[in-house]
C-alpha cells in the first residue's frame, strides 16, 4: 500500500501513453473513480463492484487487460453486466459462480469457451464489476466496452448501432438458474430479459452480443478501460484535481457554482429531475439548468443548449473532482459541470436515433458539444 | 430542594462534560474536565467535579439517573483494544458468495475480531420468499466448531424477513449455550455488507459495553449514588443500560447528537442550525422537530464501512485553538499557555475573537502588532462559517443558529443564512445537557407495497409502527407516551410490484421509576 504519488506539476503536460497491461488491486480504486466520471451521473454506484473486484483479484490474481488485436480473430468475447435494482443487488450480493455458469453455457452454445470478458457499460458500477468476473473466470478483460459511458437501456449499445442482431442473451441468477433467450430483436431482448430479471428476484447477471474478436472490430468502443484508469489516475496527487481532470478529459467546463435547486419527479417509470446550478467566482451571474434522468442528459443556459446526450455531461465536486451521481446531488454542493465528446459512433444517424436527445424525449437536434463551445454561445465557449 | 436530580455526562475528544439537572430540567451544576486516554479516569474526574458543584449538602442522594454519552466503543475500534472474538455467520448462499464477510476490513482489525466466518444456505428475496431453506445443520456445525466470545448473524433481506436470523440464534444457543448473538435486522438497514459490518462490530463490543457499565456503576457506587443508568446513542436518544449492553455499536457517534439535542433544549427551539464550536473544529448540524437531521451517507469507523444512521454533520477546521496561518492545526489543550491572550506566542482563533471584541478570555491583552492579521483571520473565519451554514441549511435562511460549545464566542452575532444567533445559558456543556434530557427511542425498517398496493400495505405500516414503539419501550421509554416521530418511504425500482422501503422511528420520555 506504499504507492509513490508523483505530483502533477512534475509531469510533462502531454503524457506518453501508459501501457496498462494488467489490473491490480491498487488499480481498482482508480478504475472505479474513472468509471464514476464516465457514468455521467448514472450507471450505478461503483463501490460494490470495486469491493467484488478487489476481493476476486486477491483470490484469483491480477486481471490481464488485452486489446482487440491481441486476441485471435475467432476468440469469443463475452460482454457481461449486472442488471436489476441497485437496492436489491446491494442487499442480495451476487454469487461467486454466476459468471462461471454463463461461461459454461456459452461454451455449450459455441463449442469453445470465451477468451475474454468485456464490460457492456464502462460508466458506473458495470465498468468495475467485470474485473471481478474476469478474475473469477481466469480470463483477461478486453480494453473496450459497448457505450463509452452509461446508458439506461439494453439496446443502447454500440453493437445495436452497427446493426449486429441481438439474437442471444444468456442470464444467470443467484440460485443457479441459467436462462438462454433467443430474442427477435433488441427491444424484445430488453423486454424478456427484464421479465427474467424480475423472476430472479430483481438481480441477475447477463451476457448479450457475444462476438468473436473479428466481429468486435468497429462494433465496440475500444480503449475505454484504460481510459477510465487514466481518468482515475489524473487527479491522484494533483494540486488542482479539477484542472487535471478537465485536461485529461479534454472537457468543456460548463459552469462552476453552487447547486441551488433540485426538482425530482417520476414520469413514465423513469426518475427525472431538473438541477439548477448558479455560478460562483468567475461564473457569478450565470445559471446552468441540467435535465437528468438516470444520467445527466441536457445542459441549458439562458435557453440555449450547451451540451446534450450522447455527449458526456458529468457533475463534479469542485474541490475533489469526484463525480457525483444523480441520486447523490444535494442542495448546496459546490460543483463543476464538465462536458466532453462521446464516441463518434454515437454521432452517426443510427447512433443518434438510438441514444440521441429524442431517444430520451427531448425534441431537439443534436449538436456536438465542441461545436456549441466554439460558437458564440453565452459563455463564450471557453475550453479547458 | 425536594426534587430528584439526574446527571448527564458526555465524553468528547478534548473534554468530558457533566451536568446535573433537576426535575424541571434546570441546570443546577456543571463541570468540564479533560478527557483521559483511558476515558474512565476523566469520567470519574468530571463526576467528582460536578458533584462538588451541587448547591447544597447531601444533594447527591437525590440523583436518581445518570445518562452517559461516551467514546469507549469508538476508541476500542480505533485502537483495536478490548474487542471480542466474533464468529461471523452469513445466511444467503448460493447468493452473496462473491464477497465473503469482512472482505474490506483492515487486516489488523480482521485479525483481532474474526474467530471464523461462514456463509450458509438461506436468506430471502426482496419479495420475502426464501433464496434457500435455512441450512440448520451447517449452522449447528459452525457454532460447535467456532470458539468465539460472540456471534454475528446476517441474513439477506433480514430487515424485511427476520425469521431465519431468529432461528439461527435459537440454534446457536441450543448448540453451545448462552452466548451473545448479534442479529443484523436489529442493528442496521438494507445494504448487506454495511449491515453485516455493523453487526460484527456490535458483537465485538459486548465486552467493552460490559466493562464501561461496570466502571460506571463502580464509580457511582463509590460516590454513594444509587441510580438507574442510560447510554446515549447516535440519534440523540437513550438506551437503558441492559438494552445498550445488547447494542453497544449504537453508542458510536452519540456526541454530535447530544450536542444538537442539548442545543434544542437550552435554546427552546426545535428547528435550527446548531454550531458546536470546540477546540479544534466546529460541527454544524440541523435540528428538525427537535431531532438531528440524519445523514444518508455510509459511515466509516476504524476503516470499516457501516450503514447505521448518524446525524448529518458538517465539520470545519475552526476551533478556539486553531492556529492562524497554520490551519487546520490547533494548539488543543495547550491553549491556556500558548495563545497570545494567555501570554504565549501562538496566534489562535481565540486571540482573533478577543481582538474583535467577541469575548473576554485570557490574562493578557492582544499585542498591537497582531491586530491586523487577527482581523483578517476573523473575516476569513466568518466566511467559512457562512458558507458552511448555507450548505447545511439547504437554502433556508429563516432558521436561527444556536451557538454552543466552549468556543461559541468565536461566532459573530450575525451570520448570513441564519435568522439570528442564539447563545443559550450553559451552552458550553450543551452535549452533557443533551444526554441528560434525551428520550428513549426505537426504530424499524421494512419493505411494504407502494401506495395503492392493496390492503396489506396499511397492515404492514401499522405493524412497523408497533414494532418501532415496542423497541422504544424496550430501550426504556414510557409505554404511555411513546410517539411515532419519523416515518419515511423510499421508492424501490425494478420490482415486480411497486414497493417502498419504510422507516419508522418511535420515541418517548423515560418511563417513571418504580418506587
Amino acid at each position: 500500500m506504499c504507492r509513490r504519488v508523483t505530483l502533477r506539476r512534475d509531469r510533462p503536460v502531454v503524457k506518453a501513453p501508459r501501457m496498462q497491461a494488467r489490473i491490480t488491486v491498487e488499480d481498482v480504486a482508480l478504475l472505479a473513480r474513472g468509471c464514476a466520471v464516465l457514468g455521467t451521473g448514472g450507471g450505478g454506484d461503483v463501490r460494490p463492484g470495486a469491493i467484488a473486484a478487489r476481493r476476486a483479484i486477491r483470490e484469483y490474481g491480477d486481471v490481464p487487460l488485452v486489446t482487440l488485436d491481441e486476441l485471435p480473430g475467432d476468440a469469443l468475447v463475452l460482454p457481461l453486466s449486472g442488471i436489476g435494482a441497485p437496492t436489491v443487488s446491494n442487499e442480495m450480493v451476487h454469487g461467486a459462480d454466476e459468471p462461471v455458469r454463463i461461461a459454461e453455457e456459452i461454451e455449450r452454445i459455441f463449442g469453445r469457451p470465451p477468451a475474454a470478458i468485456m464490460s457492456s457499460e464502462i460508466g458506473g458500477g458495470n465498468g468495475v464489476a467485470p474485473v471481478a468476473w474476469a478474475a473469477r473466470l481466469g480470463l483477461p478483460l478486453l480494453d473496450a466496452d459497448a457505450m463509452g459511458r452509461a446508458f439506461p437501456e439494453v439496446q443502447m449499445v454500440s453493437m445495436y448501432v452497427v446493426g449486429i442482431p441481438a439474437n442471444l442473451v444468456v442470464m444467470s441468477d443467484v440460485v443457479g438458474n441459467v436462462v438462454t433467450i433467443r430474442p427477435v430483436d433488441g427491444l424484445w431482448s430488453e423486454r424478456v430479459a427484464r421479465a427474467v430479471c424480475v423472476a430472479a428476484g430483481s438481480s441477475a447477471l447477463m451476457a448479450d452480443y457475444v462476438l468473436t474478436a473479428r466481429e468486435c472490430a468497429g462494433a465496440v468502443i475500444e480503449g475505454t478501460v484504460s481510459r477510465a484508469i487514466a481518468i482515475g489516475r489524473a487527479t491522484e496527487g494533483a494540486a488542482d484535481p479539477l484542472a487535471a481532470l478537465t485536461a485529461e478529459l479534454g472537457a468543456v467546463r460548463l459552469i462552476t457554482g453552487k447547486l441551488t435547486d433540485l426538482e425530482r419527479r417520476t414520469t413514465g417509470g423513469f426518475a427525472r429531475g431538473t438541477v439548477t446550478i448558479e455560478g460562483t467566482g468567475d461564473d457569478r451571474g450565470r445559471t446552468l439548468i441540467l435535465e437528468i434522468q438516470n444520467e445527466n442528459l441536457v445542459a441549458v443556459e439562458d435557453g440555449r443548449v450547451r451540451a446534450m446526450v450522447p455527449d458526456l455531461i458529468t457533475v463534479m465536486d469542485t474541490q475533489t473532482a469526484t463525480a457525483i451521481q444523480t441520486e447523490g446531488l444535494r442542495y448546496g454542493q459546490r460543483v463543476t459541470v464538465l462536458a466532453w465528446p462521446c464516441d463518434p459512433l454515437w454521432r452517426t444517424p443510427k447512433g443518434l436515433e438510438t441514444a440521441g436527445p429524442r431517444a430520451f424525449g427531448y425534441d431537439m437536434d443534436y449538436v456536438p458539444v465542441e461545436e456549441i463551445a466554439s460558437g458564440s454561445g453565452p459563455a463564450g465557449g471557453e475550453t479547458a | 430542594m425536594s426534587t430528584t436530580l439526574r446527571i448527564g455526562i458526555d465524553v468528547g475528544g478534548t473534554n468530558t462534560d457533566a451536568v446535573v439537572l433537576d426535575e424541571n430540567d434546570r441546570v443546577v451544576a456543571s463541570a468540564k474536565r479533560p478527557t483521559s486516554p483511558d476515558v474512565t479516569e476523566g469520567l470519574r474526574a468530571a463526576l467528582d467535579a460536578v458533584l462538588a458543584e451541587l448547591p447544597g449538602p447531601h444533594l447527591e442522594r437525590r440523583v436518581k439517573r445518570v445518562m452517559l454519552g461516551t467514546t469507549h466503543a469508538t476508541n476500542a475500534i480505533l485502537e483495536r483494544r478490548a474487542l471480542g472474538r466474533v464468529a461471523v455467520l452469513r445466511i444467503g448462499a448460493p447468493a452473496t458468495t462473491s464477497v465473503p464477510p469482512l472482505s474490506e476490513w483492515p487486516d489488523d482489525l480482521r485479525d483481532t475480531v474474526a474467530a471464523g466466518t461462514a456463509i450458509v444456505r438461506g436468506g430471502h428475496f426482496v419479495d420475502g420468499s426464501e433464496i434457500a431453506p435455512l441450512d440448520e445443520d451447517a449452522v449447528r456445525k459452525f457454532a460447535a466448531t467456532t470458539p468465539a466470545d460472540a456471534f454475528a448473524v446476517t441474513g439477506v433481506f433480514s430487515p424485511a424477513s427476520a425469521d431465519q436470523e431468529n432461528r439461527v440464534a435459537e440454534l446457536i444457543r441450543a448448540e453451545i449455550g448462552d452466548v451473545p448473538v448479534s442479529l443484523s435486522h436489529e442493528i442496521g438497514s438494507l445494504g448487506l455488507l454495511e449491515r453485516e459490518n455493523a453487526t460484527v462490530l456490535n458483537a465485538a463490543l459486548y465486552g467493552v459495553a460490559r466493562d464501561v457499565t461496570a466502571a460506571l456503576h463502580e464509580a457511582l457506587r463509590a460516590r454513594g449514588l444509587e441510580v438507574e443508568t442510560f447510554f446515549a446513542q447516535n440519534d440523540g436518544t437513550l438506551m437503558a443500560v441492559d438494552y445498550a449492553a445488547r447494542y453497544p455499536v449504537l453508542t458510536i457517534g452519540s456526541g454530535p447528537a447530544n450536542s444538537l439535542r442539548g442545543a434544542a433544549y437550552l435554546s427552546g427551539v426545535t428547528d435550527a442550525i446548531v454550531a458546536d464550536v470546540g477546540g479544534t473544529s466546529t460541527d454544524l448540524g440541523v435540528l428538525v422537530g427537535g431531532f438531528p437531521r440524519e445523514s444518508a451517507a455510509a459511515v466509516e469507523i476504524g476503516g470499516v464501512t457501516t450503514n447505521f444512521r448518524m446525524p448529518d454533520i458538517l465539520s470545519i477546521a475552526l476551533g478556539g485553538g486553531t492556529i492562524i496561518g497554520a490551519e487546520p492545526r490547533s494548539v488543543g489543550y495547550r491553549i491556556g499557555t500558548q495563545a497570545l491572550v494567555f501570554g504565549g506566542s501562538t496566534p489562535t482563533m481565540t486571540d482573533a475573537a478577543v481582538a474583535a471584541g467577541r469575548g473576554r478570555v485570557g490574562t493578557h491583552p492582544v499585542p498591537g502588532e497582531w491586530r491586523e492579521r487577527l482581523a483578517r483571520a476573523v473575516r476569513a473565519a466568518d466566511e467559512v462559517v457562512a458558507d458552511a451554514v448555507d450548505r447545511v441549511a439547504l437554502g433556508r435562511a429563516d432558521r436561527p443558529l444556536v451557538a454552543v460549545g466552549g468556543g461559541a464566542f468565536l461566532l459573530a452575532d450575525e451570520v448570513p443564512g441564519a435568522r439570528e444567533v442564539i447563545r443559550p445559558a450553559h451552552a458550553e456543556v450543551a452535549n452533557a445537557v443533551g444526554a441528560a434530557i434525551a428520550l428513549a427511542s426505537g426504530r424499524f425498517e421494512t419493505i411494504v407495497p407502494a401506495s395503492g398496493g392493496g390492503s396489506s400495505r396499511a397492515r404492514l405500516i401499522d405493524n412497523a409502527k408497533e414494532e418501532a414503539a415496542a423497541r422504544a419501550v424496550a430501550a426504556g421509554a414510557d409505554p404511555e407516551s411513546v410517539q411515532i416521530v419519523e416515518l419515511s418511504e423510499i421508492p424501490l425500482s425494478y420490482l415486480p410490484e411497486p414497493a417502498v422501503r419504510l422507516h419508522v422511528k418511535a420515541a418517548g420520555p423515560l418511563a417513571r421509576q418504580a418506587g
